[in-house]
């Protein structure tokens, strides 16, 4: 947990952070902090799983007017969103559990891997809501 | 396998003072959370447009209910180990980052209680 930002302690020199003026934007970069931003909306989203459960415990009426919300335009946007979060957190942590266990932490398999994950999580999503709608 | 050194496995807890639980932990819950999580989507997609009574029988199959008691708590438990990181990383004031520390922690128990209790409740049939 770092402190040095706090007025009372020593005010050493920081490395500039990796998503500001002082860095080209990367798809490494990019995947990075977006694994990290899906990961946050994806717990919000969480919440939404948990309504829908205790709605369906509750009773017709309640599970009613849950289902209502996300079936209005904007809790399919929601859903969409959350569809594509999810099929991106789950392919960049694979992603990630790779390089856990010491494999393609190279470059060029880097950002392969980066571009796999960009696709897959689309493609994944694209068939996901035309299996829900088929 | 073990990651730790002879140095921090004298020692036992490193810097953090609580050595590599937290990222043992976020790894161990992403791995069961690859299954789960496709599972729990593919079910969703095959189940859409189904009224009431059918999503309370499928909630009821005695596999379904257990999965669902196992993907909520796995869900929940990575979730906080996550929001854990990202709030220590960027939240600089130290009674903010306590604050928000805690109410990830309170609030993830509440709901992965609130979720499997729910589960359990329409699977035992009191609904």
């Amino acid at each position: 947990m770092s402190q040095n930002s706090t007025s009372t302690g020593p005010q050493r020199p920081l490395s500039p952070f990796m998503i500001g003026p002082y860095y080209r934007p990367q798809l490494t970069s990019m995947l990075s902090i977006t694994h990290r931003a899906t990961g946050v909306f994806l717990s919000l989203g969480s919440v939404l799983l948990v309504a829908w459960l205790v709605a369906a415990a509750t009773g017709a009426e309640s599970y009613a007017s849950v289902q209502a919300i996300m079936g209005a335009w904007y809790g399919q946007i929601l859903l969409l969103g959350w569809t594509y979060a999810m099929f991106f957190h789950l392919c960049n942590g694979i992603r990630h559990l790779v390089w856990d266990a010491g494999y393609a932490f190279d470059l060029k398999n880097v950002y392969r891997g980066g571009y796999l994950v960009v696709i897959g999580s689309v493609l994944l999503t694209a068939g996901a809501w035309a299996l829900a709608c088929a | 396998m073990s990651l730790r050194s002879p140095l921090s496995r004298a020692r036992g807890l490193g810097s953090a003072k609580d050595g590599v639980g937290h990222w043992i932990w976020q790894r161990l819950t992403a791995v069961a959370l690859i299954p789960l999580t496709l599972w729990f989507v593919a079910s969703v997609v095959m189940n859409a447009g189904a009224d009431y009574s059918a999503m309370k029988a499928w909630v009821a199959t005695p596999y379904v209910a257990v999965l669902l008691a196992i993907y909520l708590a796995t869900l929940f438990h990575h979730s906080q180990l996550g929001l854990q990181v990202v709030i220590e990383d960027y939240i600089h004031t130290k009674w903010i980052n306590l604050s928000l520390l805690l109410l990830v922690k309170f609030s993830h128990v509440l709901l992965a209680a609130a979720g499997i209790f729910a589960v359990l409740k329409i699977a035992l049939g009191t609904t």
